[in-house]
């Protein structure tokens, strides 16, 4: 008697709590934050984009303490950001800075600069490399030390390699229009909400900060029938961007610039060949622009927010994937697990509410069934 | 690294900012306010709008109070109070008249509150518009334009299909005459409670990013026709099989033997209270 299932709550959360670390620890062996951080780089690359926070070992340590998933971490270095003041914006970064690793264009084989692969495993052979139950620390030094010893010229050399755009060298081509600078302020999406029609500033913001699964599924549906693009990669690259911040009295003065470090980030501009009529329903092609910039290396995601970047500029309402509402408001990782998961919490009162409404619907139901029997007899 | 957090989770300069929406709010009865919802600690849906505006609000004097579903032991309740206990060291409460600050998922105490109370309600579905209108902009729009057909349609429509208005909770009502607003899933039960309620109500969506109020001494109407008038969920010569209350929000439950329904108080601190008033402790 007097059985409420919720009730008990602060023992049995206890209890729980104490199960989850259970499950955390329980083969006897603790992970090391510096371990995570040194074998972990996709997935530590892929919280700090979904989470606008860029620090690895933050990153690692959510990670550790995630077990591993990605939403969870996230979500703990979402929560802890909210708790950092906000102390200065930096200067406009310009990504011809960047220091590049890795920048390949899908569209022109001859770019000024030259392809680098940089690392990437799109030339690998996903067979499972079963050396790798094996490695060693001592197994790891000896092949840094003849890796080392063979490409360390060549690669610091690249590491300090800023190289042109490609798509400014087809502007100046004359094959894509010229584009005009934007300067105005950005709209911060944490400080001020979302509002529609949204300012581009804010949905590149928020679809960097999108769940990498989330924005890519959506391009993906954009790409293969929902939409009406054939888009190719005009550049990728990863690399380093110095971040600058202003003097705090002499805004704006370049000399006078603090530089606080660098953050690792993959751009993408893309290609959007779309026809356009011309007077006297003449036909010319064109291309469009799509600009994808996510924190760390993250190709698909890059690429992914690229082509939604170009659909929430060309709205179609043909396609779900072309409106900005849709979209934006359905890809944070935050938002959606969140919500996603509040189901599991208890609706005992709206459940009753919609209870009693229910047993009213199936009164007045009855009642119109007898009232229809006594009309048609 | 090991930083630890400020008074209250936030920085000074969020709380600042949610306590500029919330004035904006008081000062607009109904109308949703947009803010820049933080991310929390906790779930987006499992309450972070009324945390938000818990934490920007509380002081090192409030005693809180944290109900879920009516209960103040709830999974979800216990988790909110221990964040704000763990962040604030405020004293917390399970009575409705000792508490300053009330935040609660889905129920209004049965305890009439008073002047001198803040209740926060956490709210998954801000828009009341939104079920027949799924856009943001227009929605907006509506609102602007005091456009509400919609929403009497919506009630209009139920009546015809079924003979009732099928709302469960979250039933529309009106402010001040002015906004129609969602009053967070209350069951209709609560509503009238809102009209003209002496302590101020606040509303936060975290995952809509939107804060709404119910000024004290404010009209809240419930949307309903003349000849079909809003009716609350009846729990008519039904009563607690505890404390023998009668007219309050009663839970459902199934005697595991019988198989035959029993109620019981669903605001559990109020039938706490009745119960010692009842059979007070020690001997006479």
């Amino acid at each position: 008697m007097g059985y409420v299932a919720v009730k008990g709550g602060t023992r049995a959360i206890e209890e729980s709590i104490k199960r989850l670390k259970y499950e955390r620890v329980h083969h006897g062996q603790s992970i090391e934050v510096k371990q995570i951080k040194a074998g972990m780089r996709g997935l530590i690359d892929q919280v700090m984009s979904e989470s606008s926070l860029y620090n690895e070992t933050l990153a690692s340590l959510a990670i550790k303490q995630a077990e591993g998933n990605p939403e969870e971490a996230v979500f703990l270095l979402r929560a802890y950001r909210s708790t950092v003041p906000r102390k200065h914006y930096s200067q406009v970064m310009e990504s011809n800075q960047m220091q590049v690793e890795r920048r390949i264009s899908a569209s022109f084989k001859d770019i000024p600069g030259g392809q680098i692969l940089g690392a990437t495993t799109d030339y690998t052979h996903r067979l499972l490399d079963f050396e790798l139950m094996e490695e060693t620390d001592e197994v790891i030094q000896n092949w840094l030390q003849r890796y080392q010893k063979e490409s360390v010229p060549d690669e610091e050399n690249r590491h300090h390699q800023t190289l042109p755009k490609v798509l400014d060298y087809l502007r100046t081509e004359g094959l894509i229009p010229p584009c005009e600078e934007n300067n105005l302020e950005p709209d911060d999406v944490t400080r001020e909400s979302l509002e529609f029609p949204s300012s581009r500033s804010q949905r590149l913001q928020i679809l960097t900060r999108g769940e990498t699964g989330a924005v890519t599924s959506l391009a993906y549906a954009v790409i293969r029938g929902y939409g009406s693009l054939h888009p190719t990669v005009g550049e990728l690259r990863v690399g380093t961007l110095p971040v600058t911040i202003d003097h705090p009295t002499d805004a704006g003065e370049d000399d006078d610039a603090f530089y606080i470090g660098e953050v690792k980030a993959t751009e993408v501009e893309m290609l959007m060949p779309v026809t356009v009529e011309k007077e006297y329903g003449k036909k010319e092609m064109e291309f469009e622009i799509g600009y994808g910039l996510v924190f760390g290396q993250n190709e698909t995601k890059a690429i992914a927010m690229g082509i939604l970047d170009n659909c929430l500029e060309h709205p179609n309402p043909d396609f779900p994937s072309y409106n900005e509402e849709f979209v934006l408001y359905h890809i944070d990782s935050v938002e959606s697990t969140g919500f996603i998961s509040h189901l599991k919490m208890p609706h005992y009162v709206t459940f009753q509410s919609k209870l009693d409404s229910l047993r009213k619907t199936k009164k007045e139901g009855t009642k119109n069934e007898e009232r229809q029997e006594v009309t048609s007899r | 690294m090991n930083t630890a957090y400020n008074f209250a989770f936030f920085d000074e300069g969020s709380k600042r900012e949610i306590r500029r929406a919330t004035l904006k709010a008081v000062a607009i009865p109904g109308y949703q306010v947009p803010f820049a919802s933080r991310e929390m600690p906790i779930g987006r849906g499992w309450g972070t709008g009324g945390l938000q505006l818990t934490l920007s609000l509380i002081g090192k004097n409030d005693v809180l109070k944290v109900i879920d579903q009516g209960s103040d032991e709830s999974v979800n309740a216990v988790n909110i109070k221990k964040l704000v206990s763990d962040t604030t060291g405020v004293e917390i409460t399970e009575q409705t008249a000792d508490a300053t600050l009330i935040q609660s998922r889905h129920r209004i105490p049965e305890v009439p509150l008073r002047k001198d109370q803040i209740l926060v309600l956490q709210v998954p579905l801000p828009e009341p518009l939104r079920y027949f209108e799924p856009s943001e902009s227009e929605t907006k729009k509506l609102h602007a334009e005091k456009e509400y057909s919609g929403a009497w349609l919506m009630l209009f429509e139920q009546i015809m299909k079924y003979g009732s208005m099928t709302t469960d909770a979250d039933h529309p009502v009106m402010v001040h005459n002015r906004y129609v607003m969602a009053p967070s899933p209350i069951p209709r039960f609560d509503n009238p409670k809102m009209d003209e309620s002496e302590a101020l109500i606040l509303l936060g969506a975290g995952r809509e990013k939107k804060v709404y109020a119910v000024p004290p001494y404010t009209k809240v109407v419930s949307l309903d026709f003349e000849d079909y008038p809003f009716e609350p969920e009846s729990f008519e010569d039904k009563h607690c099989h505890l404390c023998g209350s009668t007219g309050v929000f009663l839970d459902e439950l199934i005697d595991e033997e019988t198989n035959e329904p029993f109620y019981q108080c669903n605001d559990t601190s109020h039938c706490m209270e009745t119960l010692n008033k009842v059979e007070p402790f020690g001997v006479k």
